[in-house]
């Protein structure tokens, strides 16, 4: 039993930057603009998050992570505008601006952190996250071992996000607008509603999420900021964007299913029957999974229609 | 608004560039100088100032940079150090910053035509560049630190890590013992032979101390995955292992993250860090903090040492190996969490190593 409580504990842990960013990654393309500079926006919502902490511990106390988090995210949305006036704006391809941006955070960070810190990564900072016991619900048997138990309190931010993104994207007025830029920007236009701003404002909140999952990622796992933070979250996240087939609740599955086969991959070895296999076979799952489901979905237009192309008034 | 954010982009632009190109083109140093004196370093022979000649030293750093608290400091520290002690003049010891592994041949290349008297390169990332400038510049004088490259200029100093990680093992085997746990752990970076001397080691260490401890061994297959560190920390303490040794470098991270999280909680679990003192970085509380020691590389010993040799003109090609007698491992000199016996328990077993009473074997009987 504690071993799957661990397992389970720890897939919800490894599965919460994957959640955020890929939902981030889901309004950007619901509007229409894949976005795959999600890991260099990571990159740069830690490197600010990491930044703030060490620097102000003194003074925030136990808030501070949260602080730096919000920064983070403040800080992936500025970045990402880039992407949007690069990729909206100067109609430039999208997958090229994604991959400039996803190139220059490394550069830029490392550099930031040669100034401010004299060295290549930041200073270590004493108050990250810290894994808690929920009061109270910690103490139902069972489910509280599995889901409140030494858990992050951000995994629980991003199980919020997933509802509140649900919420939006489904029920709401401005996320009908969304989805429409995404999948037919004319009809979106022909009614009085600006494509651009619609898309602006995707790219803007995927910037903003992606920018806090890094800012939690740091202050969750590490101890400082490195140019190996990130190490390809932010892809894997587009991985469970696909895999979750650009849906809320399924980017949560596909994440947690990611998660899980991460941690899987740690624990197979003491599992008598699956210790022969090896290890990187589990590792590589997702992957081999999200490649089937984009064969399958290709056939089936799941993904937005619009997304990836520009939108050009004069052809309407 | 478009002119601002064309203007913002550009500066993005040009900043990258610079962080890309900027630091590793100039010469840098540092020419601050305090009087001869160095916790790490030891030196009995006395020589006169004179005897030695004035050499010329450059350092290339590979992609940690110059302030890595590691490696690349390390090495420049032991330089630094020869330079206060002999008074070079400042201008005689220079470094270059690597930011890319594109930049160590054109870095190299720089300091063997500016015809240094000894060109030194810290850590294995070095390996393929070295095979071309040991063959482009036959008469340049390299020591290379931590691998080997077999050409007759170049001085290999390799360190015996299974020595210093025998008197971790020690370390966490006393403070095991004291606690009354019967478990700690490694963590290593990568399963190949120059990591599992670590894990030699301190398996040597750890049942030197009490035979019947157990010792939990796992490798996180990455050197720069926290996130992988953290959980295998986690599966580790989980099983209740009570101490873990890190050999990961950046995964290692993840582990230490892991036991302030437990700590801060309430459990008591401990770290022993790797390569340099980790002390400051497992601080959770005021001046507490979660690493009980760390296993030391004498980097600048061995800059220091070859610096010297080199003055004296009795650079030779070759490996040479820098052990705890020649004081190329060790644990810091400050050890808050351990109490005075145990460090004398540790010093007892360090002597026994240095007078070659005990002999550590390099390689993990998991792999014979």
């Amino acid at each position: 039993m504690k071993l799957i409580s661990s397992i389970v504990t720890l897939s919800l842990i490894y599965a919460t930057p994957i959640i955020i960013t890929a939902l981030g990654g889901l309004y950007s393309e619901r509007s229409g603009i894949v976005n795959i500079a999600l890991e260099g926006i990571m990159v740069v919502g830690a490197f600010v998050a990491a930044t703030f902490t060490p620097l102000n511990e003194a003074v925030f106390g136990n808030w501070t992570p949260w602080i730096a988090i919000l920064l983070g995210a403040l800080a992936g949305g500025l970045y990402s505008l880039i992407h949007a006036f690069v990729s909206i704006d100067l109609r430039a391809d999208q997958v090229i601006s994604g991959t400039a941006l996803n190139m220059l955070s490394l550069g830029i960070t490392v550099y930031f952190c040669q100034i401010f810190f004299n060295q290549q990564r930041t200073k270590t900072f004493n108050r990250g996250f810290v894994k808690t016991n929920v009061p109270l619900l910690s103490d139902i048997p069972i489910i509280g071992d599995l889901f409140f138990k030494r858990m992050y309190y951000t995994f629980y931010v991003a199980l919020a996000l997933v509802i509140i993104t649900a919420f939006i994207l489904k029920r709401t007025r401005f996320g009908l607008r969304l989805r429409a830029s995404g999948e037919h920007p004319s009809a979106v236009d022909s009614v009085g509603v600006s494509v651009r701003k619609m898309r602006y404002i995707g790219v803007l909140i995927s910037g903003l999420l992606a920018g806090l999952s890094g800012g939690i990622m740091v202050l969750t796992q590490a101890t400082q900021f490195t140019a190996g933070s990130i190490h390809g979250i932010g892809f894997i996240s587009l991985a469970a964007l696909i895999f979750g087939r650009w849906n809320a609740y399924g980017v949560l599955g596909a994440s947690i299913f990611f998660g899980f086969s991460q941690i899987f991959t740690i624990f197979s070895k003491d599992i008598p029957l699956l210790a022969s296999v090896p290890a990187e076979i589990f590792k590589a799952v997702p992957y081999v999974l999200t490649i089937i489901a984009m064969l399958i979905f290709s056939r089936k237009n799941v993904g937005p229609k619009a997304s990836g192309e520009l939108y050009d008034v004069s052809k309407r | 608004m478009k002119k601002f954010l064309t203007l913002a982009l550009v500066l993005l632009l040009s900043l990258s560039l610079i962080a890309c190109g900027g630091e590793g083109a100039k010469e840098e140093d540092k020419p601050e100088a305090e009087g001869p004196q160095s916790e790490t370093i030891i030196d009995n022979e006395e020589v006169d100032k004179d005897s030695l000649e004035e050499i010329t030293i450059g350092l290339v750093t590979d992609v940690g940079g110059i302030d890595d608290k590691s490696f690349n400091q390390g090495t420049w520290e032991g330089i630094q150090f020869y330079a206060k002690k002999f008074d070079l003049p400042a201008s005689n010891i220079g470094y270059l910053q690597s930011t890319s592994d594109a930049d160590y041949i054109p870095h190299l290349s720089q300091f063997s035509e500016d015809k240094k008297d000894l060109l030194v390169a810290p850590g294995f990332l070095f390996e393929e560049s070295l095979k071309k400038i040991s063959a482009d510049f036959p008469d340049q004088k390299i020591l290379f630190l931590d691998a080997v490259v077999d050409a007759p200029n170049i001085l290999n100093a390799l360190f015996a890590e299974h020595e210093g990680s025998y008197l971790v093992g020690v370390a966490a085997a006393l403070k095991a013992q004291d606690a009354g746990k019967d478990t700690v752990g490694f963590v290593g970076g990568m399963d190949f032979d120059t990591i599992q001397k670590f894990e030699a080691g301190f398996e040597q260490g750890v049942l030197a101390v009490d035979p019947d401890m157990k010792i939990v061994v796992d490798y996180v297959g990455d050197f720069n995955n926290a996130e992988d560190g953290q959980t295998l920390a986690a599966k580790m303490y989980d099983a209740g292992v009570y101490v873990i040794y890190h050999a990961a470098g950046g995964s290692g991270n993840g582990v230490i993250k892991e036991a302030k999280d437990r700590v801060q909680n309430g459990e008591d679990v401990w770290v022993i860090g790797v390569d340099k003192d980790q002390y400051s970085e497992g601080v959770y509380e005021g001046n507490k903090s979660v690493i009980l020691t760390s296993m030391l590389k004498g980097v600048d010993q061995a800059a220091y040492d070859v610096c010297k040799l080199t003055a004296q003109g009795k650079f030779e090609g070759g490996t040479v190996i820098y052990d705890l007698k020649a004081n190329g491992v060790g644990i810091p000199a400050d050890n808050p969490n351990l109490t005075e016996e145990w460090t004398k328990t540790i010093n007892e077993f360090a002597d026994k190593i240095k007078s070659g009473e005990t002999v550590v074997d390099p390689v993990p009987s998991r792999v014979k």
